[in-house]
């Protein structure tokens, strides 16, 4: 097995809200692998980007990382001065997000924001920058990348923009990639481009990324594993085809069921009843439960933990072992 | 054969942009010569991705925007000929639902202003008869009479999106105009709100205009697809040859790098390279030829126009009829 690259347990993020404190993290753990993709999926709200953020300690106030740990390479991260997760943000560890304009500085040019950036993380002279960075923006796909260092973001389409945000994070010498809906304002045959330049980087480079996502037909075309997220907590994860073929937890087979497809036409969709649970005042027990419709009454009393059920496949839900009241 | 109840014919829409003191006047071509015939009863999606005019044909076929040229029938009167006050009338049959239920509905009124305002417009109804009406309304969307003196921040997504639904067919309408009305929701609450699209129209013999960038969504909700690039319908047939026997090759892009929650699917992709050209400036002949793996000389020359190549399948594509 191999030694996960960056490892996550327990991360719990607290909002201090003035209607009181909102559990928007309830014990989030997973590992990411050198060179693979994970997809963190969910819903608005259930943590996915927040997650991400804690990844870069750049959770914003009134939210604060109240406990767990962020191992990267054996360091934990939570532990880092504020000089050292600046040495490490952007730099080993990199985010791009859904919108890539306003992530891009608009009275710069890309070649020199990148140059800035990239001279930042890694000791070099103007000059050899200045290649660097062109070179990174051609394996990103960019044509004439020497043009394109003389642009201003906004002469760039979104789908230009996004790669320029890769190319900065790849230029830095990114091991990391947390991606945040990296597609989701971009077209469907330029999403397939970006999502394609991902697969790509992580094969040829070894780039490892956790792709946060909404959308579980990306991740079923990109990652080779997936953490489910509801209410702040990981349901199930495992490996993609696993997953898709075989998903265990009630939530993430609604989740899936909710989606048209092809063979929905004509019929109609499983929605998921209710509503996702009150982040100031959790319920006992699975945060699911009010909308399960297998909930019983240990369900209600008992917050379940993740369980092994399969190589790689694990799941928070009482319907699967546990023992104890079954 | 039935009598066709929306008609567009050579509809075009030319938005002008005013030369600043630098710049020359700009004329963005959103909507270019559509011609387009839907039936009483089915569901006819619009796809394409952003700026390719979906909106705007929307609009222009309810004509809450004024065409710059051609013709909208609604069961065979020209809208656009109509005088004021017959407009008006005309206007409770047709109807629309917008994407953003946040910032369609108002949030100063409450659910029974809101519902109630198109009764209050074109009905004599008032007071306790319209409070019933909407009451009714609201119970057919899946809300209740409780929820009438609320405002539009005590709501979720889906429910806004509800209360938009409800507004719409408060007025009886033979024609709805959904633009994207699933797109802000997630995809739990999109598939209870496709479900209730799907009973009203069984219910009360709808006729929709259901615009997405979404093909999945469309797939499950439409009879019939028109596929629409740079302002111009490049294809309309069936659901079912539009995702299985496409004959445009961008409508076959499109529907080949839409994701499928399937890690076992296997198809070829067609990724497109590049991007869409702006509307400012199309490309001469037909508008996808830049980034057409197939186009010929002639391609970047003369535009091809909508043919039907059997069954009342159009392409307008010059590959198709070679």
């Amino acid at each position: 097995m191999k030694e996960p690259l960056l490892s996550v347990r327990d991360l719990r993020v607290h909002f201090h809200t003035y209607a009181g404190v909102v559990h928007a993290l309830n014990g989030v753990s997973f590992d990411l692998y050198p060179g693979e993709i994970l997809g963190l999926v969910g819903e608005t709200g259930c943590g996915k980007s927040v997650t991400g953020l804690a990844l870069l300690g750049l959770v914003p106030p009134p939210g604060e990382v109240v406990g767990g740990e962020i191992r990267y390479r054996g360091q934990n991260l939570l532990s880092l001065s504020p000089a050292q997760w600046q040495a490490l943000r952007g730099g080993k560890i990199a985010m791009i997000f859904q919108d890539p304009a306003a992530a891009l500085n608009p009275v710069f040019t890309v070649g020199e924001q990148m140059e800035l950036v990239t001279r930042r993380h890694r000791r070099m002279g103007r000059s050899t920058a200045r290649r660097q960075v062109a070179e990174v923006l051609r394996s990103v796909g960019m044509p004439e990348p020497e043009r394109i260092l003389e642009t201003y973001p906004h002469e760039l389409s979104g789908g230009m923009q996004q790669r320029v945000m890769i190319a900065m994070a790849l230029s830095c010498g990114a091991e990391v990639l947390v991606a945040d809906e990296p597609t989701t304002a971009l077209d469907v045959t330029i999403q397939a481009q970006i999502l394609d330049l991902l697969v790509e980087l992580k094969r040829t480079r070894g780039l490892s990324i956790l792709l946060i996502t909404h959308n579980l037909g990306v991740v079923a075309e990109t990652c080779d594993r997936v953490a489910v997220l509801y209410a702040g907590s990981i349901v199930e994860t495992g490996p993609t085809g696993a997953i898709f073929q075989a998903m265990k937890h009630p939530y993430t087979q609604g989740l899936l069921a909710a989606i048209p497809r092809p063979s929905s036409r004509g019929r109609s969709l499983q929605a998921i009843p209710g509503t996702v649970p009150d982040g100031l005042q959790p319920p006992p027990g699975c945060l699911f439960h009010s909308r399960c419709p297998f909930a019983w009454d240990r369900c209600r009393q008992e917050r379940p933990m993740l369980l092994e059920i399969a190589e790689g496949h694990q799941v928070a839900c009482h319907l699967y072992g546990g023992g104890a009241g079954q | 054969m039935t009598e066709p109840l929306v008609q567009a014919r050579q509809l075009t829409k030319h938005y002008v942009l005013r030369g600043g003191l630098f710049s020359r006047r700009q004329v963005v071509r959103a909507l270019h010569w559509v011609d387009l015939t839907i039936y009483p009863g089915e569901t006819f999606g619009v796809v394409g991705e952003s700026g390719c005019g979906k909106t705007t044909l929307g609009r222009c076929l309810l004509r809450l925007v004024e065409p710059t040229f051609g013709e909208v029938l609604f069961r065979g009167e020209n809208l656009l000929q109509l005088d004021r006050e017959t407009l008006r009338q005309r206007r409770r049959y047709s109807q629309m639902v917008f994407q953003n239920p946040y910032l369609s509905l108002d949030p100063r009124m409450n659910v029974l202003h809101l519902v109630g305002e198109p009764l209050v417009t074109h009905t004599d109804l008032r007071g306790q008869a319209l409070a019933e009406r909407v009451v009714a309304l609201l119970e057919q969307v899946g809300l209740s009479a409780d929820q009438l003196y609320r405002y539009p921040h005590e709501f979720s997504g889906g429910q806004l999106q509800r209360i938009a639904i409800a507004r719409a067919l408060a007025l009886q309408p033979l024609f709805v105009v959904l633009d994207e009305p699933t797109s802000a929701l997630d995809v739990s609450v999109q598939a209870q709100i496709l479900n209730l699209l799907k009973e009203l129209q069984a219910e009360l013999g709808l006729t929709y205009l259901f615009i997405s960038h979404d093909l999945s969504v469309v797939q499950h909700i439409s009879d019939r697809i028109a596929v629409m690039y740079l302002g111009r319908v490049v294809e309309v047939s069936t659901t079912e040859r539009i995702f299985y026997n496409a004959r445009h090759p961008y409508t076959q892009a499109l529907v080949s790098t839409t994701p499928i929650p399937d890690p076992r699917a296997r198809r070829t992709r067609v990724v497109l390279q590049g991007g869409v050209p702006s509307p400012l400036n199309p490309p001469p002949g037909c508008p996808f030829h830049p980034r057409c793996a197939r186009a010929l000389p002639l391609c970047t020359t003369d535009e091809p126009r909508l043919v039907d190549v059997g069954d009342g399948h159009l392409v307008a594509c010059h590959r198709v009829t070679e």
